[in-house]
């Protein structure tokens, strides 16, 4: 099967990094168009964990994302075309403008279809992880999820039978602190995520999510426990959330965040820091790529057309 | 080999759900309880023995994450079967039901599919109480997505259960807690029912009478006593919810000219005001007189005397039908035995 790469591709997570940064803040930019026809949950100042997560996975594994899942999707390689074609709404999106920005999805390159309801993916992919056992498949599970989805019952739930069945699977906890505008330490008693995860017998551990190497090298080992038939494990990943919640903005002036974390955050941001370890030529090049792509991403979607109304119907029922 | 083996509903359930695991690999059951010494009502029964216990296990009590990990087993190409011992209890879990088995299909535009089947105990007994014995299958008709199928007799337990293991789509399966020990004829081959199709059990010409699982023996009694009057009632199990076959019952309702439809679950958004509003809006212009039944509007009650003015049985039904034909209910017999109800001691 295609494994990751063997070590850390610098200029692969540069290259990610910039395609989902360059991608939400085009976003951002045209959001009061309304050419992006649903909610927005932007990753920006987050692409270092999917960059470095993604990188370390094998084309077979699966994500299981959510509706923070622009980043996830373009570093698991998900087609960026139809991406946008998805957000315009357009039929020549990846599911025809019934998906949209919450819900993307890539069977091809096994991303299953995100939600947009918090924690609930999370069982789903402990079930596809099963499947995967009960099969033999040397595929493994990751799913990504928010702080916020450990506020659920049915987060531990799905950890506790993870736990019990030894079910091969990564859960990829982006702590960002916040749900919405609420701080974890307002909704959550007790020790930390990784702490109570580890009762159930889980090894969960940390890595620090504003580098996306030290990402890479944190999945890359659990994959490989995985494949060597370890049970479920977790990473919590520390990072920071540039953006509002939901939509294009900067929150900050609210009030609800203190502009001094926003600033703490961008002083370590990944992006420059990955710049700084390669060719200046390399950077320009790769910069070059991503302003194509995009903008050939953009073209593509303006020329679609919206679904008629036939496709209303269509795969209401399998 | 002649085709009049007889089995019980029971019995019927284990024989698809055996008869499928070894045809499909991808065939597996997972419940609470499933691997026990009663193995839901004998359904399940030793089923792991067989089949190995990675593919009929007992579950955590944790309805949501169970739903959930059916739903991805489903995902990754697998052909789940959840059972519950309570309907009630899929009220934990309508966020994996409605939010997510019912739309990864549609919001993917068909690049994923989740072929599962939900099976749920419903119904009286003695002293089930207000939650123990919900029906709530009006839930799952309202949501596009699933397929509801609620049989009557052993032979459709089995032919249903074949057919919503094999759909692509997830699939909520209704079984009546008094149906399990009737008996009734059963192919021995595994064999699938048509979806969405409802049943004619009983031919008649002056009403139609239907049913939904253990209201359809109610219809049966109930033609039983308005025979006795010489009104001659046709009695529909309406077999499957969602697809609502309306056709057929339509059809037999414009024949006779009376239709009385009586849900097993309370009579607001059930199946009956779905029926009675798609035989208004038929454009047939035929003259129907139409009524519906369900449980009395109010939680379930536990104590026998109440439950009895709580649910339907053959006498209402049978005097809702003669009122609707022109006759007096108190006409209507009275006399009928319900040896399953009577019979039935419990514990579960």
């Amino acid at each position: 099967m295609a494994m990751g790469t063997s070590s850390f591709d610098v200029k692969r997570a540069y290259y990610l990094e910039r395609t989902i940064r360059a991608t939400e803040e085009k976003i951002a930019e045209i959001y009061f168009t309304d050419k992006v026809k649903s909610p927005v949950h932007l990753s920006v100042g987050q692409e270092a964990i999917a960059a470095g997560a993604c990188t370390a996975l094998g084309g077979d594994d699966v994500v299981f994302s959510n509706y923070r899942g622009h980043a996830h999707y373009i570093a698991k390689g998900g087609d960026l075309n139809s991406m946008w074609a998805e957000l315009y709404g357009k039929a020549n999106g990846h599911a025809g403008g019934k998906a949209g920005s919450m819900h993307l999805v890539d069977t091809k390159v096994n991303f299953m279809p995100a939600s947009a309801i918090v924690a609930s993916a999370v069982s789903n992919a402990v079930g596809y992880a099963l499947a995967l056992k009960m099969r033999g498949s040397d595929a493994r599970v990751v799913c990504f999820h928010g702080e916020g989805a450990a506020d659920e019952g049915v987060f531990w739930e799905s950890l506790n039978f993870a736990a019990l069945k030894d079910i091969p699977i990564l859960f990829i906890c982006e702590n960002n602190g916040y749900a919405i505008y609420s701080k974890q330490q307002d909704r959550m008693a007790g020790k930390s995520i990784p702490e109570r995860a580890s009762t159930f017998g889980i090894t969960a551990s940390r890595a620090d999510g504003f580098s996306a190497q030290a990402v890479y090298g944190a999945v890359s080992k659990a994959m490989a426990a995985l494949r060597e038939g370890a049970g479920p494990l977790m990473i919590e990943v520390n990072t920071y959330r540039w953006l509002d919640h939901v939509g294009p903005d900067d929150d900050h002036p609210g009030g609800y965040r203190p502009q001094s974390d926003l600033e703490a955050a961008q002083a370590i941001d990944d992006i420059p820091r990955l710049a700084a370890q390669m060719d200046a030529d390399d950077v320009a090049r790769i910069d070059a790529q991503v302003a194509d792509e995009l903008a050939a991403a953009l073209a593509f979607a303006e020329a679609g057309d919206f679904p008629d109304e036939t496709a209303l119907g269509r795969n209401d029922y399998a | 080999m002649p085709n009049d083996r007889i089995l019980s509903y029971g019995d019927a359930l284990h024989e698809a759900l055996h008869q499928e695991m070894a045809l499909d690999d991808s065939v597996f059951v997972l419940g609470q309880g499933v691997d026990d010494l009663k193995g839901q009502y004998g359904s399940t029964l030793d089923l792991h023995k067989e089949y190995g216990p990675d593919r009929n296990f007992d579950v955590p009590i944790a309805e949501e994450a169970i739903t959930g990990v059916a739903i991805g087993a489903a995902l990754a190409g697998m052909r789940p079967v959840n059972v519950h011992q309570r309907m009630d209890f899929l009220m934990v879990c309508m966020n994996q039901l409605v939010n997510m088995a019912a739309k990864y299909h549609y919001m993917s535009d068909g690049q994923v599919r989740v072929p599962m089947v939900v099976r749920a105990s419903i119904g009286r007994s003695w002293g089930q109480g207000p939650q123990h014995s919900q029906a709530a299958y009006p839930f799952f008709m309202h949501v596009p997505g699933f397929r509801v199928l609620a049989p009557t007799t052993p032979h459709d337990a089995k032919g249903g259960l074949i057919a919503a293991i094999r759909d692509n789509n997830p699939v909520i399966f209704i079984e009546h807690r008094l149906l399990y020990a009737n008996t009734g004829v059963v192919p021995e081959d595994p064999f699938e029912i048509e979806l969405g199709k409802a049943r004619i059990l009983r031919k008649g010409k002056d009403i139609t009478l239907v049913g939904v699982s253990y209201t359809v023996t109610d219809c049966l009694r109930a033609a039983g006593l308005l025979a006795l009057m010489g009104i001659d009632a046709e009695v529909i199990d309406l077999l499957s919810l969602a697809p609502l076959d309306s056709e057929t019952v339509l059809k037999s309702a414009q024949k006779t000219g009376h239709l009385v439809v009586v849900d097993n679950t309370w009579t607001l958004c059930g199946a009956g005001a779905e029926i009675l509003a798609r035989l208004q809006e038929d454009a047939s212009g035929i003259k129907v007189k139409a009524a519906r039944m369900g449980y009395a509007p109010t939680a379930c009650p536990t104590t026998r005397c109440l439950e009895d003015a709580y649910y339907p049985g053959p006498v209402s039904v049978a005097q809702k039908a003669a009122v609707l034909m022109g006759a007096d209910a108190g006409d209507v017999p009275t006399d009928v035995e319900r040896t399953e109800l009577e019979e039935f001691k419990g514990p579960f």
